[in-house]
């Protein structure tokens, strides 16, 4: 636990994102430490086996000047060898299972902490920031981490300990050969220097060019419509050809200057070949080295200088890497929901601790805002004194222009956002105290944006009651008016839902909604713009089943429909974050004011003739007596 | 798919191509002559006694280096040209395609997935060209190369080269056959994980006004543990190729080296011979692997061939109908306003069609209202209009003259629509406007704002119209940005104005304003109006009520609240008088 607050404390620098990183790999401590055990042992046999090979062309070479043929040392050697090569090959394989093992397992369970994180995160945290870069560091910098570790990790140390090897072995066959190669490491050394510095000013510039023309597409898919419209597509692909001309100058750039690495180490080792292989055989002509060990030197020569090279190629993918985890760790690392009690209505009120829970059984859902303050600025305060309350079963409507702090009202009683002053009761206890989630399970909802998630139609609407029926699934389609619709398609309940509800209307997942909060059976409704996008008539036959729905639930209705909201018990009239008028629908036209206006404004046109229709729906009248009826 | 479309990319490039190709030759050429020389420098050097040979040699090989690396250098500047512009190319025409398609396409597609492809995509097949170029090319060279070399070495000893090489072949043959259906299916899953956290981004309130956080986290769980396990298994596979492969070739090294040894010891092969094919050997391998590398990428970017090959095979939309050019008669227009014969809509497909045998006429200065349910059809008239839909039979005449007609352009510019989304681009307020009429001065400007009532808040705007807006028009509420988008479209002289339930987010009193000021500027012209709210209709000289497709009512308000039960019921669910109360 100590150590995970540590790494939280490390956050900002890519390169401390890296370390971070490793640090994460602590649970596969074990699986690592047998890892790189592996990778020591396949580097040193790997080291060793040329330098056997070379001692067997000694022999070889041996008879060529002459020498008795030594059969029995040469065909040991050629088994030890060999021997040698298939222990690194099971070495090998063992070590790249057990990297796997642990990248994956990290990935896996960085991955779950993003999810969990997501959860966490207050609100207003996804109202502060495009959803869209959220959404880009959960999952696209998340895979590039989990992607390039995966590629990195195992070569990373091979490499490293290969060159750590191959120079012990070779400053041991010949000090004065391991000198010129050891030439190699200034030159190769510089030359990745030189290309990484420039080619990573174009990956920059190439990442920003790909974010310009990314928005740009973006934009212009999701404005498709209006484009066509207005005939805007021959600017617009003007504009897309300069971004794109941009992306094009800077990745080729990019790509030619990193690609500039191989090619050079492969001259410098290639270079450092012909300089061992030049002073190999001066030196073996001076009799101070064999022609096996000229061989085995070679080798290492390879040995050493390719991993070089690689990990300077490596450098470049690290970069990357670590600039996509500490964008990660910075969601990871952003601040958290505040005030959450560790044990539901601990804190609540001293006196009303234990007893708390079992009155929440069934609360009766009185529900109270005391002189409440709100605001999401400082400098521009949203909501300020306001007071009202509300009795078991009432239904409140809150009407108002846009903007008028409706929708915030409802978001600070589910406390998605926390008050700036005043405090919110349900049956007398303070809503601040209670933990979220048992709040949260009073309230049945439904949003303007009718969220519909992958899966199929029963699922959606279970999920306002998990492990419901599937009599009280289609119990609850029915009253909602989503059953017959439901049953038009081919596959029923069944069907799937994808895209944020495809192929449903946007009305139809409305309805969706409803039965998703009529199944839960929660004590308060809260419906915001719940019917916006449904027809008026079906939006009747709904009201009337919603009458039933709350006839012993308090329910709070936000709507720009005066008609869906006119038999409420109480409307508050919402202007600027205060309550301007408050009173029933008759209370209030009488009051001739702010909703009058409103009012008159959307009924002025045929009402009179409609009063003096003769024909009356039955429909319309049965709702009527209904609502005289409770 | 893969190999295809990048032929077909490539083929403007031929003269490039055939550089890159005659550069990699040379480079890998010079690779693999550097063993030879060694082993001369052994034979003629070393087992002579001779520095002056080893020296000489020695000067030949840096040469032979600095070639190699000059033309490695100029190939790979090659190879990033030609990928780079192949990925424009690509890019462009992908956004000029998006923007020709058919909005239904581009709505299945869905934005998210179209950016994915131009962007992502395109960039996995730049990635996979380079490649081509700098490995595929010289891996095949370097190989069969080798094995010449090798051959021309010793020939007794070449048939260990013959062996080991179809080894190798079949080894690789069946990870690569393992790897890509695991490859592909992993994509799925990445695809699968992204989904899951999106919807979960966008369901924040919802997820947490049901305590559904545990259930959430399930459902991401079997995603994240489905794709760590494909990864597992991709991955052990990867780990098992290197080892496999370099437990070959380092044991049929150890193999020439018995058996080279035993023919040197017989006189019948040279010390030097030696050297250079276990060297040899080693260049075979490097090559395999290249291939390999290459080839185990190539299932991903395959992927993004068929995803990219997919949008640029779908339809464009027709500017003009290939079948009406010849019986039109494109006459002159004369005011007639707009008119629907007979039209019927439907999906490809579907079984019922979305509108059936709409006929109404709209004629100037006058104003048509359409009122029905939700998915009554009401949207399809109006994107029918400027064939953002095509009618599937039947006719749609604007003055006169038939749509289909008229070029696409020329058609659209003669309409002012305001859809039912109201969108907005990046960009000032000002710059939004002047979509519509580039030419709009200021003042035409601020009096479309105030036909629109969106004088008001624009002013109060601290940079007025100069305040830039975000994607969409975020920042802006619903009504805002709807009052915007009327401002826009009635900005331009057009013959239609469209409004398709433009007013759904304004509050009534807003509304109210707002159509008294639209009449006297939009007279003369021919106005469809699509609404839920009867007050938005109540006023019109026609009002079309469509139910289920088909158009049931067409009348005034008066006549219809005589005439149809169904528009009563409508009236009676919006109007709600004091009495019955």
């Amino acid at each position: 636990m100590s150590s995970e607050s540590e790494l939280l404390a490390v956050t900002g620098k890519p390169s401390r994102s890296l370390l971070r990183l490793v640090g994460l790999m602590k649970p596969a401590r074990g699986v690592m430490t047998a890892a790189i055990l592996c990778i020591c042992g396949f580097v040193t046999l790997n080291v060793a086996a040329p330098k056997i090979l070379g001692d067997a062309t000694d022999v070889i070479a041996a008879t060529v000047f002459g020498a008795q043929f030594n059969t029995g040392r040469f065909v040991s050697l050629l088994l030890v060898a060999a021997a040698m090569y298939c222990v690194t090959a099971l070495l090998s394989w063992a070590q790249g299972r057990l990297n796997a093992l642990a990248v994956q397992r990290l990935a896996h369970d960085l991955r779950e902490a993003v999810e969990a994180k997501l959860h966490r995160l207050p609100v207003a945290y996804y109202d502060g920031r495009s959803r869209g870069d959220v959404l880009s560091r959960a999952t696209n910098d998340l895979d590039n981490v989990s992607q390039t570790l995966n590629q990195l990790l195992s070569q990373l140390l091979t490499s490293t300990l290969m060159v750590i090897g191959s120079l012990g072995m070779m400053l041991l066959l010949s000090p004065l050969l391991a000198v010129v190669s050891l030439l190699a490491v200034p030159v190769s050394a510089l030359a990745s220097i030189i290309v990484t510095r420039r080619s990573q000013k174009y990956f920059v510039r190439q990442w920003e060019t790909t974010g310009d023309v990314n928005s740009l597409v973006e934009e212009t898919a999701t404005g498709h419509e209006t484009i066509k419209l207005f005939n805007v597509q021959p600017a617009m692909a003007v504009r897309f050809a300069a971004h794109n001309d941009g992306l094009y100058a800077a990745s080729s750039k990019a790509q030619f200057a990193s690609g500039l690495l191989v090619p050079l180490m492969g001259f410098v080792s290639n270079a450092s070949y012909v300089g061992v292989a030049i002073v190999g055989a001066l030196q073996f002509l001076a009799g101070a080295m064999t022609i096996g060990g000229i061989q085995a030197f070679i080798q290492f020569n390879r040995l050493f200088s390719q991993p070089l090279g690689q990990i300077g190629g490596m450098a470049q993918v690290l970069q990357s890497c670590a600039v996509s985890a500490s964008r990660v760790f910075e969601l990871l690392d952003a601040a958290e929901l505040t005030g959450e009690p560790a044990e539901p209505g601990v804190g609540a009120r001293a006196d009303a601790g234990s007893s708390f829970d079992a009155r929440f059984d069934a609360p009766s859902g009185r529900v109270a805002f005391e002189r409440i303050s709100f605001s999401y600025r400082p400098d521009a305060p949203l909501i300020e004194d306001l007071s009202f309350h509300v009795e078991p079963g009432q239904t409140v409507a809150i009407v108002g222009h846009t903007g008028a702090g409706k929708t915030t009202l409802v978001s600070l009683l589910m406390r998605f956002h926390e008050l700036g002053s005043g405090r919110i009761t349900i049956d007398g206890v303070d809503i601040a105290g209670m933990g979220r989630d048992p709040l949260r399970r009073n309230f049945g909802v439904v949003l303007q944006d009718p969220w519909i998630f992958t899966g199929t139609i029963r699922e959606n609407i279970e999920y306002g009651l998990p492990g419901a029926s599937d009599a009280e699934i289609v119990a609850a389609a029915e009253a909602s008016h989503v059953d017959h619709f439901v049953r038009s398609l081919p596959n029923g309940y069944s069907t799937m839902l994808s895209n944020g509800g495809e192929p449903l209307s946007q009305g139809q997942r409305q309805l969706l909604s409803i039965a998703r909060a009529r199944l839960s059976g929660r004590p308060i409704l809260i419906l915001d713009e719940a019917t916006s996008s449904v027809d008026t008539r079906t939006e009747v036959l709904i009201r009337q089943a919603m009458h039933r729905l709350r006839s012993n639930k308090t329910s709070f209705v936000i709507a720009h429909r005066l008609s869906t909201i006119r038999d409420a018990d109480l409307i508050l009239v919402m202007d600027h974050g205060r309550i301007v008028e408050h009173g029933t629908h008759h209370s209030l036209l009488e009051l001739g004011g702010h909703y009058a206006r409103l009012h008159e404004a959307q009924f002025a046109a045929g009402g009179g003739e409609l009063a003096a229709m003769p024909v009356r729906s039955a429909k319309h009248r049965a709702s009527q007596g209904e609502r005289e009826a409770s | 798919m893969l190999a295809s479309l990048l032929l077909q990319r490539l083929a403007p490039y031929k003269t490039h191509v055939l550089a890159i190709v005659l550069l990699q030759l040379v480079q890998t050429g010079a690779t693999l002559l550097l063993p030879t020389f060694n082993a001369k420098i052994v034979d003629d050097g070393l087992v002579a006694g001779n520095s002056e040979v080893i020296l000489r040699l020695g000067a030949w090989m840096l040469v032979l280096t600095v070639i190699q690396v000059l033309a490695a250098v100029l190939a790979g500047y090659l190879g990033a040209i030609v990928a780079m512009k192949v990925g424009r190319g690509l890019r462009q025409e992908l956004f000029d395609k998006i923007h020709s398609l058919p909005d239904q396409d581009v709505a299945a597609f869905g934005p998210a997935s179209l950016v994915v492809r131009t962007t992502n995509d395109v960039l996995q097949l730049q990635n996979i060209t380079v490649l081509v170029f700098s490995m595929l090319v010289a891996a095949p060279v370097m190989g069969i190369g080798g094995v010449i070399l090798a051959v021309e070495q010793d020939f007794a000893l070449s048939w260990i080269v013959f062996a080991i090489v179809p080894v190798l072949l079949i080894i690789m043959l069946l990870i690569v056959r393992k790897l890509v259906p695991l490859y592909r299916e992993g994509q799925g899953l990445v695809d699968r994980i992204n989904g899951v956290l999106r919807e979960q981004i966008l369901g924040t309130a919802i997820i947490r006004a049901f305590v559904r956080q545990p259930f959430e986290m399930k459902r991401f769980e079997a995603a994240n543990d489905a794709l760590t396990k494909n990864n597992l298994r991709s991955a052990r596979i990867v780990a098992a190729m290197l080892p496999l492969v370099m437990t070959v070739v380092n044991l049929s090294s150890a193999g020439v080296v018995w058996l080279g040894g035993h023919r040197i010891i017989a006189g019948d092969m040279k010390l030097g011979a030696l050297t250079a094919f276990i060297a040899y050997i080693m260049q075979i391998l490097l090559a395999i692997m290249m291939a390999m590398y290459v080839l185990s990428t190539a299932p991903r970017a395959a992927v993004s061939a068929e995803r990219v090959t997919e949008v640029l095979n779908t339809e464009s939309e027709m500017v003009l109908p290939a079948n009406t050019a010849g019986g039109m008669v494109v006459g002159p227009s004369q005011a007639e306003g707009l008119r629907f014969d007979n039209v019927v809509f439907a999906y490809p497909g579907a079984e019922t069609p979305v509108l059936d045998s709409i006929t109404f006429h709209a004629a100037p200065g006058t104003t048509t209202a359409v009122i029905g349910s939700t998915g009554s059809g009401k949207s399809t008239i109006v994107s029918l209009v400027p064939r953002l839909l095509e009618a599937s039979s039947g006719s749609i005449s604007l003055d006169g003259r038939d749509i289909a007609a008229v070029p696409l352009a020329a058609l659209r510019n003669q309409l002012a629509v305001v859809p039912q989304e109201a969108w907005l681009f990046r960009g000032t307020i000002a710059e939004n406007l002047r979509i519509s009429l580039p030419s709009a001065t200021d003042s035409q400007l601020w009096h479309a704002l105030e036909t629109a009532q969106a004088a008001d808040f624009v002013n109060e705007l601290p940079q007025g119209l100069e305040t830039t807006l975000s994607q969409g028009g975020a920042g802006l509420s619903g009504g805002q940005r709807q009052r915007l988008c009327i401002a826009r479209a009635i900005l331009r002289p057009a013959s239609v104005y469209l409004f398709d339930d433009s007013f759904s987010a304004l509050d009534t009193v807003t509304e109210a304003k707002l159509r008294a000021a639209l009449e006297p500027e939009l007279r003369g012209a021919t106005v469809i109006i699509v609404a839920q709210r009867v007050n938005t209709v109540v006023s019109a000289n026609q009002i079309l009520l469509i139910d289920e497709g088909r158009l049931v009512a067409n009348g005034t308000h008066d006549e219809l609240l005589g005439s149809s039960e169904t528009y009563r019921e409508i009236v009676a669910s919006q109007l709600e008088t004091e009495e019955a109360a």
